[in-house]
């Protein structure tokens, strides 16, 4: 299914008294089976944008659309992944997993059986009975992605699902990724602020400005598909990295800057 | 009986209590301690048959404990709801949190002569005074560990569509499970000391009834035994606590 996020905008009141412009009328549409991503300095509205995408916050002006349809407050056919860590520190892998399943009347069989094919995919298996504080930060966010899979939106939204997880790993967390993606076919929004992560993925990538966030270009990401992680070597990818680089320098600037002078 | 696992801790805990009796037999033998105040291990060891086959220890024992559960059932059944709607509604819970803090630290045993006009020279006067105890710490734990839940938790269940009830049920309480049963455990011993007090204060029977009748008839041993007993009660109730709450993690 197609996402279509229109002139969405949204201010927060601050602590202080004064207000946030968080999200001033942003616009992008995901088509069909289409892997994009949103990357954007820290603080500039990604998870803002995230929850009003997944139905968790509403937006004070414009609406998201899947195939065309409006959503307000309707269940929607979209999976979230989180930024934080989100696994149920007192359930196991397994019933990790087999929550939603749970949460849609599934018997306890049948959604063992499903919740295992989906540890399967991100290759958790054999660590079923486990619990999460039992895992390294990368197995926990796997879970927590199983989890939002076996949910079978037909769009997955995933907020900067590997920010706590070093280089090597979020490389190949990637390539699984992808691997799940080619699989299941679902339209996908990934959040990120990682350069790499963003051109290695995608088909497409938004560049956000610092507040207030606004979908400041769109890059597209010609590299041949199926891709793995060795495509990082290659020229092109350098050539994409640097690309982005350049719209992002000046947002990120602003953001530190801006962090610095609230510190100060 | 303790809660681990293993014989280690057992038998670790066992060694404990028999160097300690060893001390205080030493210590009461060289006239450190004075014997009439605190009886020597081997009297109160030598008084235990004695004490068992004379007093009706099991009916004081099931009353203690009876009148004690029944006090943090009642309070856990009302303070875990209430505990819940002072979360739920943010302007009372900040509004009664200090008020209900500081009920717990008053001496509310002294209202026991208001239980007695009330309810007469029953179990329900301990039942009452343990029940009025024991539910502040399970409101205010319940509270404090609803609070704790982590938001992005509630929000991975919104995500799937899942009801607030179902939030509350499969989320918020299993978030919350340890302070609340640190809330029982804590309304355990509030409402014992309360049952057990009352008890010795107002000749109603039970353990405490016991410990004050041995007294009365000076008969220091048997006076520890009881107490002895009273400790084996708590500590029952520790372990059935643990049992539960590891039964309640394991569904
Ligand atoms: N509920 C809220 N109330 C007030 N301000 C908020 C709220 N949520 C977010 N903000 C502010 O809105 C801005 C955007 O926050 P957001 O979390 O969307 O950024 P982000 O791009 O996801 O950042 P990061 O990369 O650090 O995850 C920040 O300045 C933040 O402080
Ligand atoms: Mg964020």
């Amino acid at each position: 299914m197609a996402l279509t996020v229109s002139g969405v905008s949204k201010t927060f009141a601050a602590s202080d008294g004064g207000s946030v412009h968080a999200l001033d009328d942003v616009s992008l549409e995901v088509r069909e089976g289409e892997f994009v991503s949103i990357i954007g300095p820290s603080g500039c509205g990604k998870s803002t944008l995230f929850q009003i995408i997944g139905g968790l916050l509403t937006a004070d002006r414009g609406d998201v659309q899947v195939n065309g349809r409006a959503l307000n407050g309707a269940p929607r056919d979209i999976g979230m992944v989180f930024q934080e860590e989100s696994t149920f520190p007192w359930r196991t892998v397994l019933d990790n997993v087999a929550f939603p399943l749970e949460l849609a009347g599934l018997g306890k069989g049948e959604r063992e059986d499903k919740a295992r094919h989906f540890i399967r995919l991100v290759g958790l298996d054999g660590f079923e009975r486990k619990f999460p504080d039992e895992l390294s930060g990368g197995m926990r966010q796997r879970t927590a992605i199983a989890r939002t899979l076996a949910f079978q939106p037909s769009i997955l939204l995933m907020d900067e699902p590997f920010a706590s997880l070093d280089e090597q790993t979020r490389i190949l967390l990637g390539d699984k990724i992808l691997q799940i993606w080619r699989e299941l076919k679902q339209t996908t929004l990934l959040i990120t602020h990682n350069i790499t992560e963003a051109v290695q993925l995608s088909d497409r990538v938004a560049v956000m400005t610092y507040r207030p966030g606004r979908i400041k270009r769109v890059i597209e990401i010609d590299l041949p598909r199926p891709r793995s992680s060795e495509i990082i070597a290659s020229a092109e990818f350098g050539r994409y990295v640097g690309l982005l680089w350049q719209d992002l320098r000046e947002e990120a600037t602003r953001g530190m800057a801006d962090s610095e002078r609230k510190a100060g | 009986m303790f809660a681990s696992r293993g014989a280690g801790p057992v038998i670790a805990g066992l060694a404990a209590v028999a160097a300690f009796a060893i001390l205080l037999e030493t210590a009461i033998s060289v006239g450190l301690i004075g014997g009439f105040v605190v009886a020597p291990p081997t009297a109160i060891a030598a008084a235990l048959p004695k004490f068992f086959a004379e007093e009706a220890v099991g009916r004081a024992f099931l009353l203690t404990f009876g009148s004690t559960f029944a006090a943090a059932a009642l309070a856990a059944l009302i303070g875990i709801p209430v505990g819940y709607a002072l979360y739920r509604c943010q302007l009372l819970g900040r509004a009664y949190e200090n008020w209900i803090g500081a009920m717990f630290s008053a001496p509310l045993i002294l209202l026991y002569p208001m239980f007695l006009v009330v309810f007469g020279r029953t179990p329900a006067v301990c039942i009452a005074m343990g029940f009025l105890v024991g539910i502040i710490p399970v409101i205010l734990k319940t509270r404090e560990g609803l609070l704790a839940a982590r938001p992005v938790l509630i929000d991975v269940a919104r995500s799937f569509g899942a009801s607030e009830r179902e939030i509350l049920r499969k989320v918020l309480l299993p978030a919350a499970r340890p302070p609340i049963f640190t809330g029982l455990r804590l309304c355990l011993i509030y409402a014992m000391i309360n049952v057990v007090g009352i008890e010795f204060l107002a000749n109603l029977g039970g353990l405490g009834f016991l410990v004050g009748e041995m007294f009365d008839r000076y008969d220091i041993p048997a006076m520890y035994a009881a107490l002895i007993c009273l400790i084996l009660t708590s500590a029952l109730f520790y372990t059935l606590t643990g049992r539960a709450e590891r039964w309640l993690g394991a569904r």
